[in-house]
């Protein structure tokens, strides 16, 4: 059987632009845009995505809009992405990192979550372990940088959680990722 | 011969939740080319019957979805008997024909039906059975996947697994807004039921040894947490929702005991068991890889499970007394996961990795540990194996959407179930 590489991007695509806007609830504190963006469009993931070049350029972008879209709060989370079957950071996204911890060290109030995912290929359970190891990598790289271990926990959706649909890499590099989502 | 005669009364099954979903579709993607040949002559029905469904349909069906038989087409059919004392077996055997299933329905009472029938080799006329079911017009469903059960058994010598249930998640909709379902539906697909829904994920559904209850994992609170569900009374019990990770349940023979996957505060996945009854937590592996994936051998001694303690996942087994030490079964690629074993343990089904696609292959446990891959899908995951072990049911993908497919565990017959609505992943076949 062919499978329809084509429409799976398109909609990939066009579920990626549906989706971020709804996923992105969680609001960040007022300082933390100004710390973390460094302006009130608050671009902090756009500005550490596009430095590593357009791979999430669609990411980036809804995440813009969303942003100069009027949302009072400027509210957004961080993505980090992974490349398959890893778990390191890509230094792209050091500055996401740096800003967080930063975040996190001038305000022992924030709590923040982790949620690691991954994308569809392999088992589902197995899935969760790998998902669990780039929420503790990205753990362990903020702890490094001086966040307590009380502000941070972690959760692995595995491949439960996609943040694009399709059968495809364009889809996938979406998925494997880690969410930085600071908790109200 | 003397006639057999046995009546098997059925209590028409309690729904424990009335709202119906999707219908899974079977499709025979691959049959056996030496199936046997056998006519299921229609069933005399009374309209009460007729007006719910048709007996000798479902029984037809049945043994053509198992690959193994090939029924005879009701427009070939120059005759239809209700009786054994009516059929004329050369006309039958002219039709090859080997065997033949004759039937009526009777009306007992306001809501009562007698399913009689008979089984007979066309060649030497000889009659293998003759049972009376009887059953609500509730039960008159169950009551024919009895039929072909006995039917199966009686010509191959493996008892049927018509009459049984499968679990499974469904997916509806798409991102942002999904909902996902704990289904149970007949072993055919028929008669969805939704167990639990909700906005989060839910997965690794698992049958309690006396198919009563449904252990299963749900992110409700966008947390994982274990949960035990009873089927009849919808009645739910959280069983793990420790720090970190809860997942992976499976149910030990007797049971009793769970076995897990939990995790550490820095992350490491490792198994446990979990007494039901005490909530003692026993550690059974100790790795800082992933060790996930448990299930439990038939004396409930041992766990196989998977772990990328040497790199990639691989399958390995442990006893779970303290002390014990691992041992790994595969070595054959770089991805071998999610071990479910056979019902008799004379093979291992688990997910295996090729040129980067998963397929779902069989190890052979009782001779070399001889490997042969049975599914050739991108996909495939989820390996659930039929109680009676000639069956393998597991997760596929077809045209971008998540489906269950069948395979027999000699690879020889393949078929698709897709659902008319959303997706269907990480199907469990309950015990009989």
């Amino acid at each position: 059987m062919k499978r329809i590489f084509a429409i799976a991007c398109l909609m990939a695509g066009a579920a990626l632009l549906t989706g971020c806007p709804k996923k992105a609830t969680t609001i960040q504190p007022p300082t933390a845009g100004s710390q973390v963006g460094g302006g009130s469009s608050n671009t902090a993931p756009a500005g550490g995505a596009s430095a590593s070049g357009s791979a999430y350029g669609g990411d980036t972008g809804a995440n813009g809009m969303r942003g100069v879209g009027g949302d009072a709060n400027g509210g957004t989370r961080s993505v980090i992405y992974f490349d398959f079957d890893k778990s390191d950071i890509r230094p792209e996204f050091a500055d996401i990192i740096t800003s967080n911890a930063r975040n996190l060290t001038g305000h022992s109030n924030l709590r923040l979550k982790l949620e690691g995912n991954t994308d569809e290929r392999g088992t589902r359970e197995y899935n969760i372990g790998l998902g669990e190891r780039r929420a503790q990598a990205v753990r362990r790289a903020l702890m490094l940088q001086g966040v307590a271990e009380s502000q941070i926990s972690t959760v692995s959706f595995g491949a439960e959680r996609p943040a694009a649909e399709g059968d495809d890499e364009s889809a996938w590099a979406k998925n494997r990722r880690v969410e930085l989502v600071y908790q109200p | 011969m003397n006639r057999q005669l046995a009546v098997v009364t059925l209590i028409g099954l309690v729904m424990f939740c009335p709202r119906t979903w999707a219908e899974l579709v079977v499709e025979v993607t691959h049959g056996q080319d030496d199936a046997i040949p056998i006519a299921i002559v229609p069933f005399n029905s009374p309209e009460e019957a007729a007006a719910s469904f048709d007996v000798a349909q479902l029984v037809s069906d049945d043994l053509t979805r198992s690959g193994r038989f090939k029924t005879m087409a009701r427009q070939d059919m120059i005759d239809q008997p209700h009786v054994g004392t009516n059929i004329g077996f050369d006309d039958w055997r002219r039709l090859n024909n080997d065997y033949i299933v004759v039937g009526q329905v009777q009306v007992q009472g306001a809501d009562r039906f007698n399913i009689v029938f008979e089984l007979y080799n066309v060649l030497n006329r000889q009659r293998l059975l003759g049972y009376q079911i009887s059953a609500n017009k509730a039960g008159l469903r169950l009551a024919s996947h009895q039929v072909a059960d006995m039917v199966f058994q009686k010509i191959l010598g493996v008892r049927g697994a018509f009459a049984t249930r499968i679990a499974y998640i469904s997916v509806l909709g798409h991102l942002p807004d999904k909902t996902y379902q704990l289904i149970v539906a007949d072993a055919d697909g028929m008669n969805p039921r939704v167990v639990m829904d909700s906005k989060e994920p839910l997965m690794s559904p698992a049958w309690s040894p006396d198919g009563q209850s449904l252990a299963y994992v749900s992110f409700e609170g966008r947390l994982p947490t274990v949960y035990v569900q009873t089927l009849k009374t919808g009645e739910r019990r959280r069983v793990s929702a420790r720090a970190g990770v809860n997942q992976a349940p499976a149910w030990s023979p007797d049971g009793k005991t769970l076995a897990l996957t939990l995790s550490t505060r820095d992350g490491n996945l490792d198994i446990y068991t979990l007494d039901l009854a005490t909530q003692a937590l026993t550690r059974i592996t100790d790795d800082p890889g992933i060790d996930t994936e448990p299930q439990w051998s038939n004396d409930g001694q041992s766990l196989y499970f998977t772990s990328d303690r040497a790199g990639g996942p691989q399958i390995y087994r442990i006893g779970i007394h303290p002390g014990d030490k691992p041992r790994r079964l595969t070595f054959q690629g770089a991805y071998n996961a999610r071990p479910r074993l056979s019902p008799d343990e004379s093979q291992l089904a688990f997910v295996t990795q090729e040129d980067g696609a998963y397929h779902i292959a069989t190890m052979d446990l009782r001779g070399r540990g001889d490997v042969q891959v049975l599914t050739h899908g991108r996909f495939d995951v989820s390996p659930s194996y039929a109680p009676n072990g000639a069956v393998i049911l597991y997760a596929s993908r077809d045209r971008g959407r998540g489906v269950l497919a069948l395979v027999s565990a000699d690879g020889r017959v393949q078929e698709r179930l897709v659902s008319t609505e959303g997706e269907v992943q990480e199907p469990a076949w309950s015990p009989f």
